[in-house]
């Protein structure tokens, strides 16, 4: 419709981690000041663009920030990638959907892969300040890409790094270092898993037959955000539940994951020709601008 | 011509031009093109003025109609528009989506003999005249109410409603808003060709003229709690508007696959997201689309499909017309763009290909048994009569059941079994102490106009919770 509203949102930090990774942290003291682990923001760039849904990676009261660790992987993400420190954009909302629920469990383990690597930070940061032993492992593709280890060292007791190929820590996959885990027969009393779907079904499938609590945190693709449209909607246990309210985290013995694979690929179509649409305008501006 | 208590009255009301079928099935411009003046004169002269209107009886928020239609007659558009303005704060809204022909044309004593007298398209008239004068209500110099200030959650028609009559009598009001865009199921739901996005624009608009201030992107019960609204925030009392929820589904197999959604997906990501405008939100609509129900929501979602490209649109109903709670004029407008009807219709699977896109419906026939203790006669499956429709794309619009946000989030609101908030029906205060609420969020899935009176309803609550309004004057806003 078009109502003229000042771009509200500035990026106060931008940090690149890899050519198609990299953090944003936003100025949004309330949101800041109401967000909790687990939860997630959304965000649209300006009149005319795609809201999404970005997990909170990282939150800071004192300095009313919110950080996103970002990947690209369509034409908002890539559009994204080209702003700078100190731009603005149009809406954030949030925080939305249910926090994690933290509490004291004993032994609790974190798997993050891809995209979900960030959001266990703040979910691992609130589990071991409540006093659990913690493991954390995480997986990139390579050196190049990996960011955080720092952070998440100080609040691990075990921090297991996996890349694709091997060239840091341990080489294989986050369910392989999972398996490893399992096999020393350490008492574990809760997953807790943030990535690809693959990933995740995965790791339900490890802690299954040890019936250890496991908590995906399920990224569907989503249009409001906010209870409306269903578009976010998860089978578990055979109820239809809405990853937006519901969720995201929900119990990843129980999603169909089967289903959700299928659900993720909507609008693969779609977005490839809206991404091709966008590269052609973007040689189109740089050649005019050369020109 | 007929005769009605000595009135002679022409028996046929005024036709609302349209644009033809032809023209509009591609377009999203609105269907109707309002009355001119020679036409609106025309068909306010067929109202009789009776002195006890019927017509009113059948308005849920009582518009003197007799007296908004005279002053069209007599020339006084301005006072027409107080007049509707004085029950209803979005005349142009209203004139174009009640279902009129259930509530006060149905009443209307003319229709005894010929059609009702045409009162939506007099209403929509003096509302748009209002738009086109760039009149705006305006804010009273009463400053009675200052230093309270009154949160409104949800800028849908219950919302701007009750924001509308509380700026009147002189409070500060903001209103949060979930989106990126005001006005609720005016904005994401009902689609430009019924009601043009310029009409809620300078609906908004007026409001904020009043001193209406709206906070967007703000979830109330994510990024404010309730409870700090009342306190940190320094809101005197909170109206919460937050409208219908989470979409029905079937329950049936292959429901998962993909090209099936809801009408509020569907309706989002072409109204809100500008799918229309081919914007950067996908649609996800492909050749064939059918859609479950008979709806309003239904029929806005077969209609936009067809406007989005759509080869095939058919609306599935285990009912039959008869049933349908859509309004007339919508079945009528749909009909014919080309939108197929396959009645007495319930799907029972979804099918689909090895890549899990839906591929067929399959279906069975249905037919009318005894009626049921709500009266309808319920449908029953005939045994054997299973059959295919193709489909890549199914839309449900089943209605919704209830948002959870506002009661899982505050527990101090009882809710009834299903969700929703519990309100006291005089003052539509909750069990939270100056915490009220309407509109679909109380009621379930209803009307525009319930919604608009449930608000208004509210605002009068509210003015009586802060001591600013006379009991006796509790149904109107004046100001003791």
């Amino acid at each position: 419709m078009g109502t003229l509203r000042p771009m509200a949102f500035s990026i106060f930090r931008k940090q690149i981690f890899s050519p198609t990774t990299f953090l944003w942290e936003v100025e949004a003291p309330d949101m800041a000041a109401a967000a909790h682990p687990g939860q997630f923001v959304m965000l649209r760039l300006h009149e005319g663009g795609e809201r999404i849904p970005l997990t909170v990676a990282d939150f800071d009261r004192d300095r009313g920030t919110i950080t996103m660790v970002v990947k690209v992987v369509g034409k908002t993400t890539e559009e994204m990638a080209t702003y700078l420190e100190g731009d603005t954009f149009q809406d954030f909302i949030g925080p939305l959907g249910a926090p994690t629920h933290i509490a004291q469990k004993g032994h609790v383990v974190f798997v993050g892969g891809g995209l979900g690597v960030a959001p266990i930070y703040p979910v691992l940061r609130a589990f071991k300040k409540m006093g659990n032993r913690t493991t954390t492992i995480v997986g990139f593709r390579n050196e190049q890409e990996i960011f955080w280890k720092d952070r998440f060292e100080e609040f691990s007791d075990n921090l297991i790094v996996m890349t694709d190929d091997g060239s840091v820590g341990k080489k294989g996959t986050t369910a392989d270092a999972l398996k490893d885990v399992l096999e020393t027969g350490v008492n574990i009393d809760e997953v807790f898993t943030v990535g690809p779907l693959g990933m995740m079904e995965v790791i339900a499938e490890l802690t299954r037959s040890k019936k250890i609590p496991t908590f995906a945190s399920m990224n569907s693709i989503m249009v409001d955000g906010i209870g409306m449209c269903g578009s976010c909607r998860v089978t578990v246990d055979g109820n239809v539940l809405f990853a937006c309210v519901d969720g995201p985290d929900m119990d990843a013995h129980k999603v169909d994951f089967k289903e959700m694979k299928i659900r993720q690929k909507r609008f693969r179509n779609e977005e490839g020709v809206l991404l091709q649409k966008y590269h052609t305008e973007c040689r189109a501006q740089t050649k005019g601008v050369s020109a | 011509m007929t005769e009605t208590r000595g009135k002679k009255i022409q028996p046929i009301r005024t036709k609302m031009p349209e644009l033809a079928p032809e023209k509009r099935r591609l377009v999203f411009d609105e269907v109707n093109c309002g009355f001119d003046i020679t036409m609106a004169h025309q068909e306010a002269e067929r109202c009789l003025f009776c002195k006890k209107p019927l017509c009113m009886q059948g308005c849920p928020v009582a518009i003197n109609i007799p007296m908004f239609i005279k002053n069209i007659v007599e020339g006084n558009m301005l006072e027409a528009y107080h007049v509707l303005k004085a029950s209803n704060p979005l005349p142009a809204v209203c004139g174009r989506v009640c279902p009129q022909e259930i509530q006060c044309e149905q009443k209307c004593i003319v229709g005894k003999k010929g059609e009702p007298v045409a009162i939506g398209h007099l209403e929509r008239f003096v509302g748009d005249w209002a738009i086109e004068q760039g009149i705006k209500s305006e804010k009273p110099e009463s400053d009675l109410s200052i230093g309270k200030k009154v949160a409104i959650v949800g800028s849908g028609p219950a919302g701007i409603a009750c924001a509308h009559d509380l700026a009147r009598a002189g409070l500060a009001v903001t209103i949060f808003e979930g989106l990126h865009e005001a006005g609720g199921v005016l904005s994401y739901g009902i689609p430009p060709f019924r009601l043009s996005r310029k009409v809620i624009s300078e609906e908004i608009k007026s409001l904020k003229s009043m001193g209406v201030k709206i906070e967007f992107n703000k979830v109330i019960g994510k990024i404010f709690s309730i409870q700090q609204l009342l306190t940190e925030k320094g809101f005197s009392a909170v109206f919460i508007g937050t409208g219908a929820g989470l979409p029905k589904f079937m329950g049936i197999p292959g429901e998962y696959l993909n090209g099936v959604m809801s009408s509020n997906e569907f309706l989002t990501r072409v109204n809100l997201m500008d799918g229309f405008n081919h914007a950067d939100t996908p649609v996800g609509m492909g050749s064939r689309v059918a859609v479950i129900g008979a709806g309003n929501t239904a029929l806005d979602t077969a209609r936009t499909a067809l406007r989005m490209g759509a080869e095939e649109v058919v609306i599935v109903y285990r009912r039959t017309q008869n049933e349908s709670p859509a309004r007339a004029e919508e079945l009528r407008h749909a009909t014919e763009e080309g939108i197929r009807f396959s009645w007495l219709t319930n799907p029972i699977a979804l099918h689909g290909d090895v890549d899990g896109n839906v591929t067929e419906m399959e279906c069975m026939r249905m037919e009318l048994g005894e009626p049921d203790a709500s009266g309808r006669r319920s449908p029953q499956a005939v045994p054997g009569s299973e059959f295919r429709i193709k489909a890549d794309t199914v839309v449900y619009g089943l209605g919704t059941v209830t948002n959870p946000i506002i009661s899982r989030s505050t527990p101090e609101i009882k809710t009834n079994k299903w969700g929703y908030l519990e309100v006291d029906p005089t003052t539509q205060m909750t069990s939270m102490p100056g915490v009220f609420a309407g509109g679909d969020i109380v009621t379930g899935a209803a009307t525009v106009i319930l919604a608009l009176g449930a608000g208004r309803r509210a605002a009068s609550g509210i003015l009586k919770y802060l001591g600013l309004v006379k009991e006796e004057a509790a149904n109107g806003v004046t100001v003791s």
